[in-house]
């Protein structure tokens, strides 16, 4: 043994590694003295520095005195004083180090504990030198992949791991590419938010295979997130809460990046406007989706006048958009499934009120529904801020819709949920959306929560439509953020939010009329918003419309739609591609131009955000479906059912989609107001300027 | 010489007892194990089973004279046993704590006790056969009686 090396190797983190695996330093812990002998010779054998500790919680405190002073953990799983599956997570989460799981035991669900649990292997003893001379390896990874992160890692994890989300999602988006250009487009959104994950990140210089954030895993996210606290949520803690095999930290710290832009767009759309937004843009979509979930009835019913008419629909994506919205946002919105959360109850409450979507307030109805459901929502999310903005946009301005309610559960989402409730909002009073609007942009996206909120209703997201163009604005939100406020402004006319989307949120306008058509503004959102966040997708059916924002929309709608956050990051910024491509053609009525356009663009985009998000592959269907329904302000909000369908399944990809429908409804709707002052008509947005939004 | 003799006696002691199944080839990777720096490695491996699974025989047998059998507590007792077995390679008794985990699920008292009988024989004859074992391969010479023959 060449203890001489190892001795000038511990001198730091930074090993002399010219004879790596020589001298590599391990750390054995077995409670077995048989096996830890056994482990000890072994490993001298193959030349490495051994340490050995029967005590779980010595080793963990030799770990934590000096983190540079192992390379590898190798820890027995049966042992009396902790659970070596507990160490584990311990030293994955604390201090990142490679950890090989042993144990007599062979069973294969505890192999694969040990693989979700983040175990680099997991071997059986009697343990042979020969599988030990490899060992070295993941230290080796580890260490590459630390760097590259993201992409890489979610191979490499694939390739340890063979399994995990990440991996998955980014087979089932298969849009590596996509990914590579989602990264870019992430860059651009995350400008402004500082990367406090990616402490090593090298973000979009490296085309690394892309994570795919899916429902799933955005709900994980922000399970954990919420759980954590959103000040105190960092990658590594987020990762190991997660639970994800093939998730590195880069990956988790990006998207929580993006999650946080979310989350300050939702709070700064709170104003109505961007409730409206949130359910213009495709941003809103984002949020939209999350009170779209909820008020995705709304949102929905504001696009695609059709689809309000479910209130069950609506009901159900906000219960949908909110289960998922809550779930990750649930716990801490902070990144957007608070957002997503929050629409939920926001989107029920918007399907509830999209009943009366035409003018959101009687949209609101649902949306007294789903009030309810995010009320409790909002204060699981963050959405305090937005909420307290919203709430009083949308419940102001929806009046008739339960505004409160919507606000409830849009203020939920205050972050995110600002979008979320936008859209929700949009529905009743677009309250939502100002919410939505708000968080929309960024959050919407985190919103991605929201793409759960695709499913929202489109109902009662047709009174978001008011929102959900606040959604779409968010989508816009990187650049409409403004705007998406100011859909989110909207909101308050939550239906007429759509119509004032007129940008692209007309879909709103088309809400308004048919609440169920809330889509409408999910439409025009998903133009203009699919920006960003908004991506939020259109609310499920908006969300094609919504993802007219695609950039917007598409983050949040995307996220919404999604609902799993995940897309959030990733519709952010389909979402702004979408919706600025779709936006523009938004307009005019463009709804349907937009639908298309944004189908298009927003498809791509949302297939950039599905790549992303995988999970957006909700949205992005549910885009698809937007743009090819297309048909928009034939209220046929129809096709929100069936962009809710997208949405829902695919609220991370179709994010953005779905806004397209509802777009043409909203551009109807918005249409009938011009500019953007569609939602002022109803919604008593201000006239969110969509166009500036857009 | 006596040297010779010893060494030869050694070799065949080993030889059968791999034959007779009671070590298997993990046995010998202690064996691989065992250098320069670590003379008696094998025989410290060995003596620190029997000297830790001591301590797991005597809480088994405590716990097989309860009344009604904590077939939980037992089964974790023997999954530890099971775990040293193997890693010195004592075939016959790991698989009789392999049965005895079986009789566990199944909650057979009465097959767990005929196991842990059975079991306690093996453990015991397997004890006599390396303590001769390590005695000869000490006096036939500290290096080459104790690994294996090139």
């Amino acid at each position: 043994m060449t203890v001489e090396e190892l001795r000038g190797n511990s001198e730091g983190g930074d090993r002399n590694y010219d004879n790596f695996p020589v001298g590599m330093r391990v750390l054995a812990v077995d409670d077995d003295p048989i096996c830890l002998k056994l482990l000890d010779g072994l490993l001298r054998k193959c030349q490495y520095h051994v340490t050995t500790t029967s005590q779980a919680r010595a080793a963990l405190k030799m770990l934590r005195e000096n983190k540079d002073r192992f390379d590898l953990v190798i820890s027995d799983v049966h042992m009396p004083d902790m659970d070596g599956f507990k160490l584990l997570e311990l030293v994955g989460l604390e201090m990142d180090l490679p950890v090989i799981m042993l144990s007599a035991n062979s069973d294969p669900k505890l192999v694969m504990k040990g693989v979700t649990h983040g175990a680099c292997d997991y071997l059986v003893k009697p343990v042979r030198i020969e599988e030990l001379r490899n060992i070295w390896q993941h230290v080796i990874r580890r260490k590459k992949f630390d760097t590259n992160k993201q992409g890489k890692s979610t191979y490499e994890d694939k390739a340890l791991q063979g399994h995990g989300d990440v991996c998955q999602g980014h087979q089932n988006t298969g849009t590596t590419d996509q990914n590579g250009k989602l990264n870019k487009k992430r860059k651009d959104e995350e400008d402004e938010s500082e990367d406090t994950g990616n402490d090593h990140e090298d973000p979009a210089t490296q085309k690394k295979p892309r994570v795919v954030w899916s429902i799933e895993l955005h709900r994980k996210f922000v399970a954990a997130v919420n759980q954590l606290g959103i000040e105190k949520a960092v990658p590594k803690r987020i990762l190991d809460l997660m639970n994800v095999e093939g998730l590195t930290r880069e990956n988790v710290a990006s998207h929580l990046q993006k999650y946080r832009l979310y989350l300050k767009r939702i709070s700064s759309v709170a104003t109505q406007q961007a409730n409206m937004v949130a359910a213009l843009g495709g941003k809103d979509a984002a949020y939209m989706r999350m009170s779209t979930l909820d008020g995705f009835g709304d949102f929905r019913t504001l696009t695609g006048s059709g689809r309000l008419s479910n209130p069950a629909f609506a009901s159900y994506t906000q219960g949908g958009m909110l289960g998922r919205l809550n779930s990750p946002a649930g716990i801490n919105l902070r990144n957007l499934a608070s957002p997503t959360v929050v629409h939920p109850s926001h989107a029920q409450t918007l399907n509830n009120s999209t009943g009366t979507l035409g003018k959101l307030h009687p949209a609101v109805s649902p949306a007294s529904q789903t009030a309810s459901v995010f009320q409790g929502v909002p204060s699981s999310l963050e959405l305090d801020q937005l909420q307290q903005n919203k709430s009083a946009m949308h419940i102001g301005d929806f009046n008739p819709m339960d505004d409160s309610r919507i606000f409830g559960a849009p203020s939920a989402f205050t972050d995110a949920r600002a979008l979320a409730i936008n859209s929700n909002s949009n529905l009743t009073g677009v309250p939502n959306n100002s919410l939505m609007l708000q968080g929309n942009s960024q959050q919407i996206l985190a919103g991605g929560g929201f793409v759960d909120q695709s499913s929202f209703p489109s109902e009662s997201f047709n009174r978001d439509v008011g929102v959900s163009s606040k959604f779409v604005d968010h989508g816009r939100t990187n650049e409409n953020w403004q705007s998406a406020v100011q859909l989110s402004k909207f909101p308050s006319n939550a239906l007429a939010p759509n119509d004032s989307f007129s940008q692209g949120q007309l879909p709103l306008s088309n809400v308004r009329d048919n609440n169920s058509s809330a889509r409408p503004h999910q439409q025009n959102s998903p133009l203009g918003f699919s920006s960003t966040a908004t991506t939020a997708a259109p609310l499920e059916d908006s969300r094609g419309e919504i993802q007219c924002q695609e950039g917007l929309v598409s983050s949040s709608v995307q996220n919404l739609s999604q609902a799993s956050a995940q897309r959030w990051g990733v519709s952010k910024q389909s979402y702004s591609l979408n919706s600025n491509n779709s936006f523009s053609t938004l307009n005019p009525q463009a709804s349907p131009p937009l639908s298309q356009s944004m189908g298009q663009t927003g498809i791509t985009d949302r297939r950039m955000d599905m790549c992303l998000t995988d999970q957006s592959g909700v949205g992005i269907s549910s885009f698809l479906q937007h743009s090819q329904v297309e048909n928009p302000t034939t209220g046929s909000r129809t096709r929100s059912g069936e962009d809710y369908m997208l949405e829902q399944i695919r609220p991370q990809g179709g994010f953005v989609p779905n806004s397209y429908d509802s777009l043409d409804d909203l551009m109807s709707a918005i249409k009938r107001e011009p500019n953007g002052s569609m939602f002022d008509g109803d919604m008593g947005f201000d006239a969110y300027q969509f166009g500036s939004c857009i | 010489m006596e040297r010779n003799q010893l060494r030869r006696k050694l070799a065949n002691m080993r030889q059968s007892l791999f034959e007779q199944g009671y070590l298997d080839e993990q046995f010998t990777q202690l064996e691989e194990l065992q250098d320069d720096a670590n003379p008696n490695f094998v025989e410290e491996v060995v003596t620190l089973f029997y000297r830790d699974s001591a301590r797991t025989i005597q809480n088994i047998e405590q716990a097989l004279e309860k009344n009604p059998l904590d077939f939980a507590q037992l089964d974790s007792y023997m999954h530890q046993f099971k775990g040293s077995c193997s890693s010195i390679g004592a075939v016959k008794v790991k698989s009789e704590s392999t049965q005895f985990r079986n009789y566990c699920k199944e909650g057979n008292a009465e097959g767990c006790r005929r196991t842990f009988h059975q079991l306690k024989k093996e453990y015991a004859a397997l004890k006599k056969k390396l303590e001769l074992y390590f005695q000869y391969a000490r006096q036939a010479g500290p290096d080459e009686t104790a690994c294996r023959p090139k």
